[in-house]
């Protein structure tokens, strides 16, 4: 029994962790809202030299072949700095999906995905909208039981507001027919369990670096910002709100660990155990926003502050792919646990 | 990251799983109760011949040498089987180890192996009426003096209260004020005190859940011979901070035990679907998820400190939320229940005798006791997070 991340694991986080850090510093992220596509200029490029976008992809197609272990702290730094890359949805759902349906789809895509040559856009039943569809070079779509790999001229893209000003979302109206169809039946079925829980858990993991990143910064603010003559960090009540936040996200992180060990393990339990990670991160992720919020005061209702980015972010990924409640109500299932008159 | 058990975990596993569920008492009355303590007692005794009393204790005394893993391994399968609420757990959990780490090799041989078996029954002696959360603050004092015989040793005079298992404990660990001159956390000594003796007299208080586990012990000259100073004179305060080690957090209350309440919960709400609606449900899976949570992070902290690593403050994380789980988990079963949750013992209307309402009363003590959920914070928020103390 080894419930921990290897040393290999670590040294690549750190080395993403230092590529953010340079790349994509908050000025680029406010930069990257006010841009057509919402990316950060040159960010694209140094991820695919770091070997993250094929990171889940086969040997056999050009990508380093690891999975949702190997993935969950690179997520977790991309929540950390906000990226706004559709990476968990390229690299944690739509090569593995790919990959595990084979054929020639997945053997035009899969080397150019590797490579950061081509974007793929992730749209499952639990989404209204397609995020980064604009940017997208092939569309992988949900239709019941069925799943499409569709080319952008073959979609009409509506774009569609989102209160994160760094995600491009996207109405999609398209036509399924024989040729897009690359599963479908119980296979098809199957593949979208998989892809939803492979998107949840790297939500998860994502809103694991978001809550992690909005506690450090309103620590670092509580240290410094005085009123009544003392550091506001030094007040019982904004320690508490703190101390209950980072309680509650430190507890979820073993989940979200565990989330993906049970996906690249193909545990049975997966179900029951994205759904613990998903709801459990979604909900601290939830309260580190709001005592961010809160704890900073006025400065951090601002635009002029930058940790509205990660707020929005937060408000926007505990949804995604499943909030708590539809992930608690999962797992109630997945305990056997039925309601009666409700 | 591999999350298999080994061999030798699982065989240990399964014998304790084969054990348990043989041997383990079921429907004991309350251990804290007169008539539940030597029932308690008796189980302990069964459970120490079987060397599985202290499984992590080394095997002179009594143990088996078990990892800190096989040690969580056998308080899921206590737990899961039903295992009662251990009598010795003060002598256990909190002397112990600080026996292990202070004592001297007599104290050591003299005390350590009458506590798996109960032949000797613990109880802390720490809080006062005047110092709880401020414990620092205790004013409970010892006076040189020599004993009956002229050895030398100590007088204690004060008063420790909310003692828990105080009427059925044989002895008290407890910091008394052995420096008048001192103030704060310097200058207290741990001693060891037998309760029978002239000078201490031990007052039953009734706790909330209605049984005589809290007692009042009041020190009126009671002699200590020098051999039962734990550790240098003057340095108690830091024997008793120092003594827990870095797996406090996991031994303090085990992920075991959440896992089976939780499974229990979830097991009343699958046998009473007619009692859970769609919002009891959602907290049903909430509380389970909760619970797996911990069991999660016990498998984390168990494998940091096995490569190393100290989790120090992080059992300030665990308590907080094992201290709500415990009690967000009763209070969903009893909303499960409904108006017969105020029922206790056997009923025709009631459920499940009232355990619910009985475990829950016994677990809203959390919050409180071992450093209240706000001392806890404050840990988390300065020692953890950096923030300032004033």
């Amino acid at each position: 029994m080894e419930f921990e991340l290897s040393e290999d694991q670590r040294l690549m986080q750190e080395a993403v962790s230092e590529l953010l850090a340079k790349e994509c510093p908050h000025e680029a992220l406010a930069d990257a809202w006010e841009t057509e596509t919402g990316s950060v200029a040159g960010l694209w490029d140094h991820l695919a030299e770091l070997g993250i976008l094929g990171l889940t992809t086969p040997e056999s197609h050009g990508g380093l072949g690891l999975g949702p272990i190997d993935l969950v702290l690179l997520l977790e730094e991309c929540g950390r700095h906000a990226v706004p890359e559709p990476i968990a949805d390229i690299v944690a759902v739509g090569a593995p999906l790919l990959a595990e349906l084979a054929g020639p789809v997945a053997d035009q895509w899969l080397p150019k995905i590797a490579a950061g040559e081509a974007r793929v856009a992730i749209g499952l039943d639990c989404s209204p909208v397609v995020a980064h569809a604009a940017s997208a070079d092939l569309l992988l779509l949900q239709h019941g039981d069925e799943i499409h790999a569709v080319a952008p001229d073959a979609v009409k893209l509506t774009r569609q507001q989102s209160v994160d000003g760094g995600r491009r979302a996207h109405h999609v109206a398209w036509e399924p027919s024989d040729a897009t169809r690359i599963a479908s039946g119980s296979e098809g079925r199957a593949a979208a369990r998989r892809a939803f829980d492979r998107g949840a858990a790297a939500a998860a993991a994502e809103l694991l670096g978001l809550g992690r990143q909005l506690i450090d910064l309103t620590v670092e603010y509580a240290k410094g910002r005085v009123q009544f003559g003392q550091p506001i960090g030094a007040f019982q009540a904004v320690k508490h709100h703190l101390a209950n936040a980072h309680t509650k996200l430190e507890v979820a992180r073993p989940p979200v660990y565990h989330a993906a060990y049970s996906i690249q393990h193909e545990s049975e339990r997966t179900p029951l155990d994205v759904s613990t990670a998903k709801a459990l991160a979604g909900d601290a992720a939830h309260l580190c926003f709001r005592t961010a919020l809160q704890c900073h005061g006025a400065i951090a209702y601002t635009y002029e502050y930058h940790a509205h980015m990660w707020m929005k972010r937060v408000l926007v990924l505990e949804r995604q792919y499943g909030d708590a409640r539809y992930h608690r109500a999962r797992a109630a299932t997945q305990l056997g646990v039925t309601s009666g008159p409700g | 990251m591999d999350l298999r058990y080994s061999e030798r975990e699982e065989k240990f596993r399964a014998e304790c799983r084969a054990f348990f569920e043989a041997n383990v008492p079921r429907g004991l009355p309350p251990l804290d109760s007169a008539e539940g303590f030597p029932l308690h007692v008796e189980w302990e005794k069964k459970l120490y011949a079987e060397r599985l009393a202290v499984v992590d204790w080394p095997e002179e005394y009594g143990g088996r040498n078990a990892t800190l893993m096989e040690w969580l391994i056998f308080e899921e399968e206590y737990y899961r089987a039903g295992g009662p609420q251990r009598a010795t757990q003060n002598g256990i959990f909190l002397l112990a180890p600080a026996l292990f780490h202070f004592g001297t090799d007599e104290q050591k041989q003299r005390v350590l192996p009458k506590i798996p078996g109960a032949d000797e029954l613990w109880c802390q002696g720490w809080s006062e009426p005047g110092a709880g959360s401020d414990l620092a603050a205790l004013t409970s004092r010892a006076e040189r003096a020599e004993g009956p015989g002229g050895e030398s040793g100590w007088k204690l005079y004060g008063a420790k209260t909310w003692t828990t298992r105080g009427t059925f404990s044989d002895k008290t660990f407890g910091l008394f004020r052995s420096d008048p001159e001192s103030v704060r956390h310097k200058g207290l000594s741990y001693f060891l005190v037998d309760l029978n003796i002239d000078g201490v007299t031990v007052r039953p208080i009734n706790k909330l859940d209605g049984e005589e586990g809290f007692a009042e012990v009041y020190f009126d000259g009671a002699f200590v011979p020098d051999r039962d100073v734990l550790g240098e004179v003057d340095r108690g305060w830091y024997i008793a901070m120092a003594t827990t080690g870095p797996e406090r957090g996991l031994t303090l209350r085990s992920p075991g035990r959440f896992m089976a309440m939780a499974d229990r919960l979830v097991d009343l709400a699958r046998r009473s679907p007619e009692l859970v609606d769609a919002a009891l449900r959602d907290r049903v899976a909430q509380r389970w998820m909760e619970a797996e949570a911990y069991r999660l992070y016990g498998l984390w902290t168990a494998t940091r400190i096995e490569q190393g690593v100290d989790p120090g403050a992080e059992s300030s994380v665990m308590k907080l939320h094992w201290s709500e789980l415990d009690i967000d988990i009763h209070e969903t079963a009893l909303d499960i229940a409904g108006p017969a949750a105020e029922l206790l013992g056997d009923s025709e209307v009631g459920l499940d005798q009232g355990r619910w309402m009985k475990d829950y009363l016994f677990g809203l003590a959390n919050p409180i006791w071992g450093g209240t959920s706000e001392i806890q914070r404050n840990i988390v928020a300065e020692r953890i997070l950096g923030m300032p103390r004033k």
